[in-house]
């Protein structure tokens, strides 16, 4: 059996700058050794450990899909250690990829089936690689209507604006793109918070419909009683924690919240799990 | 199972002729205290020990310990990449582990060598030991392992038990791997074991304290979680972590990389779950930024957590270290009793 605590050695094929304020940097990584883009398989909604010897590692939900060959991407916003020293880092440098680890989106469950996805922020990033599984020719006709609500604070914040604008024009998915304020003249999109954007424009709750979200813990406290409110079940409603972490494979202990690792049994649960899951800041 | 006899006089010799097998750890004394070290040429485990200050979970689980290394240099081949490092995972041996902190082994193997993942640096330090027990005569007043499902006698997660009979020692070989170490020390005399009960019986009367555990598996996690007993019990606790660094079933590790001029290495530490930074995100948001969330954690993982997670009861073997040296006497007898007590109001 392999080393789970060893990264694959992967190459910088592109960086690029994905906010105004350049808080954000989108990474594409090519694997350098032969047969490790295919072990490391994996589905929307997985993470990896960005490896850069020297500095740490880092937990980064990956951002490209399953769909997408040859590369896998991630998006990571500069705070700390490591993450400083990765915005610093050139294409073609050396560093290691570590998984893929934890659960996944369950897509395979939600075929047939209704989808919103609810995002802010930068926590788009494993819902841009949903939105792109589900988009692919090959995958789109499986799945029913699908709405998106992605709000940021500004329009400069505004992340994968390219993919967006193109999503935008097509009519197998309906975009509700949202910032929180702008003075820009020519936004020609929603301006509100996502709360107040997901009460007016999500779909009426169903049978059919489940609910995907991802943001920054105050988004998700003010979207639940919206949800509530249009009538989302809690097991229709999915979510992604984060919390600091180590080893991403369940073993270091760092990432419990109750009985349940984020890293291993998570990071994707259910609103109805999570009732059952203590509150860790109480 | 074998039982042999081994006369304490062929005891020197026998661990001598180990050591061209096995890398042998042993309780040594130190200042004050026994601890759990590598012994050194010529050096006999001090088998006249109640208990060591630290457990012997070190002999798997090092403190400290390399992963792997890599170069910084450019201008090396193979720079930026992690290379594994030379291991010596040799058969070692671990003479004189009491019984709770052998059971506590079998406890952490759980967290270690699961379906999905196997930790290779516990799991080959692990499977490259021999674990040879000494049953205690003479538990300390701190001991409770007997409510633990465990006791002064258990042979669970032992090759062998060692019982003190006189000038002997009764040897119970467990398992092939206890034999085979039986052998290699030249220990061969057929032995009798007929004198273990009642002496067994002895010690486990010795030992009085308890903890109260039998309704924690009916509760319900939220329950505890929220129970208003947490402030009392963490008042005190000034997060020295002591607690977590001499308990045998305490796991947590951090990884760091450390590095000298231009290479360098990838450590795993030991961590504790008592210190803030443990959870603290690179945000600077902290879900456990007191020291009442952080106790309850350490708690409610041995007495709640894991006993929900495994069903093989609560993850503390009744060792008494955590009791022995807290600074400020939190007991984990009485937090369990406030745990085991506790009703809901509905
Ligand atoms: C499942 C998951 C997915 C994530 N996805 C993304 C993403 O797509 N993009 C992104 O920008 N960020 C993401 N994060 C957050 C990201 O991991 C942290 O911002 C990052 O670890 C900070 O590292 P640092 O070294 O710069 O900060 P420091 O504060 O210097 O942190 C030091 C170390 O602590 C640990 N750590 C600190 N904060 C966190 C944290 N919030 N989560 C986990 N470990 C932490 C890391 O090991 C880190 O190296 C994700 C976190 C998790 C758990
Ligand atoms: S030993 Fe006592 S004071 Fe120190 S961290 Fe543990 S409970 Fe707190
Ligand atoms: S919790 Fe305390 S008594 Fe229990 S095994 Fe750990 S150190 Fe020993
Ligand atoms: S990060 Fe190590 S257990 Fe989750």
């Amino acid at each position: 059996m392999e080393n789970p605590y060893k990264a694959y050695p992967v190459r910088i094929d592109s960086i690029d700058v994905a906010t105004q304020d350049k808080s954000l940097r989108t990474f594409k990584f090519v694997f350098l050794n032969e047969g490790d883009e295919e072990k490391f398989a994996y589905e929307s909604g997985q993470f990896a450990e960005l490896s850069i010897p020297g500095k740490g590692e880092i937990p980064i939900g990956i951002a490209s899909s399953p769909t997408e060959k040859g590369f896998v991407k991630f998006t990571v916003f500069r705070t700390g250690l490591v993450t400083n020293h990765l915005h610093n880092m050139k294409v073609g440098d050396i560093m290691g990829v570590r998984g893929p680890l934890g659960n996944s989106y369950p897509l395979k469950d939600l075929e047939g089936k209704n989808i919103v996805i609810i995002g802010a922020g930068f926590a788009f990033t494993t819902l841009r690689s949903t939105i792109v599984y589900l988009l692919d020719p090959k995958n789109r006709s499986r799945f029913g209507n699908i709405d998106v609500i992605y709000g940021a604070r500004n329009p400069g914040m505004i992340l994968y604006k390219d993919e967006l604008t193109v999503w935008e024009k097509r009519d197998d998915i309906n975009m509700h793109i949202t910032v929180d304020s702008t003075d820009d003249p020519s936004w020609t999109y929603h301006t509100g918070f996502v709360p107040t954007i997901t009460e007016t424009q999500a779909p009426k709750a169903d049978e059919n419909t489940y609910a995907i979200m991802c943001g920054p813990p105050m988004m998700l406290k003010f979207t639940k009683p919206v949800l509530d409110k249009l009538g989302y079940s809690h097991d229709k409603i999915i979510m992604s924690l984060e919390n600091r972490m180590k080893c991403g494979i369940g073993i270091c202990g760092r990432c419990n919240i109750g009985k349940e690792l984020i890293c291993k049994d998570g990071p994707v649960f259910t609103l109805e799990q999570l009732k059952h899951m203590p509150e860790e800041d109480t | 199972m074998k039982v042999i006899n081994i006369d304490k006089e062929k005891w020197a010799s026998g661990v001598e002729s180990l050591t061209s097998t096995y890398r042998l750890f042993g309780p040594v004394k130190e200042d004050d205290s026994h601890n759990f070290k590598e012994l050194k040429k010529g050096e006999l485990p001090d088998l006249a020990y109640g208990n060591s200050k630290l457990s012997p979970k070190s002999a798997v689980f090092p403190p400290s310990e390399a992963m792997f290394t890599y170069s910084l240099d450019e201008k090396n081949e193979n720079h930026h990449i992690l290379n594994d490092v030379k291991k010596d995972y040799s058969p070692r041996a671990v003479l004189g582990i009491r019984p709770c902190d052998a059971k506590a082994v079998s406890l952490v193997r759980m967290n270690f060598d699961t379906k999905e993942y196997r930790d290779p640096y516990w799991m080959d330090a692990f499977e490259a030991t021999t674990f040879v027990g000494l049953a205690c005569d003479n538990p300390c007043s701190t001991c409770f392992c007997t409510s633990t499902g465990c006791g002064p006698f258990s042979e669970e997660g032992l090759d062998v038990l060692l019982v003190e009979n006189g000038n002997a020692y009764i040897a119970k070989a467990l398992t092939a791997k206890g034999e085979k170490l039986m052998d290699a020390a030249g220990f061969k005399t057929a032995g009798d074991d007929s004198a273990i009960a009642a002496k067994k019986a002895a010690a486990e009367a010795k030992i009085t304290a308890s903890i109260e555990t039998d309704k924690l598996s009916e509760k319900v996690i939220m329950d505890l979680y929220d129970a208003p007993i947490w402030d009392d019990i963490s008042f005190s606790c000034i997060n020295c972590c002591t607690c977590t660094y001499a308990c045998p079933t305490c796991w947590c590790f951090d990884i760091q990389d450390e590095n000298k001029g231009l290479s360098g290495v990838r450590m795993r530490n030991w961590d504790s779950c008592m210190t803030p930074l443990f959870t603290m995100h690179g945000s600077g948001h902290n879900p456990r930024s007191q020291k009442k969330q952080r106790v309850r954690q350490r708690f409610m993982h041995k007495l709640k957590y894991f006993l929900d997670k495994y069903q093989k009861g609560i993850m503390c073997v009744g060792c008494g270290r955590c009791v022995q040296q807290c600074p400020v006497n939190i007991d984990i007898r009485t937090v369990s009793k406030k745990m085991n007590d506790y009703v809901a109001a509905s």
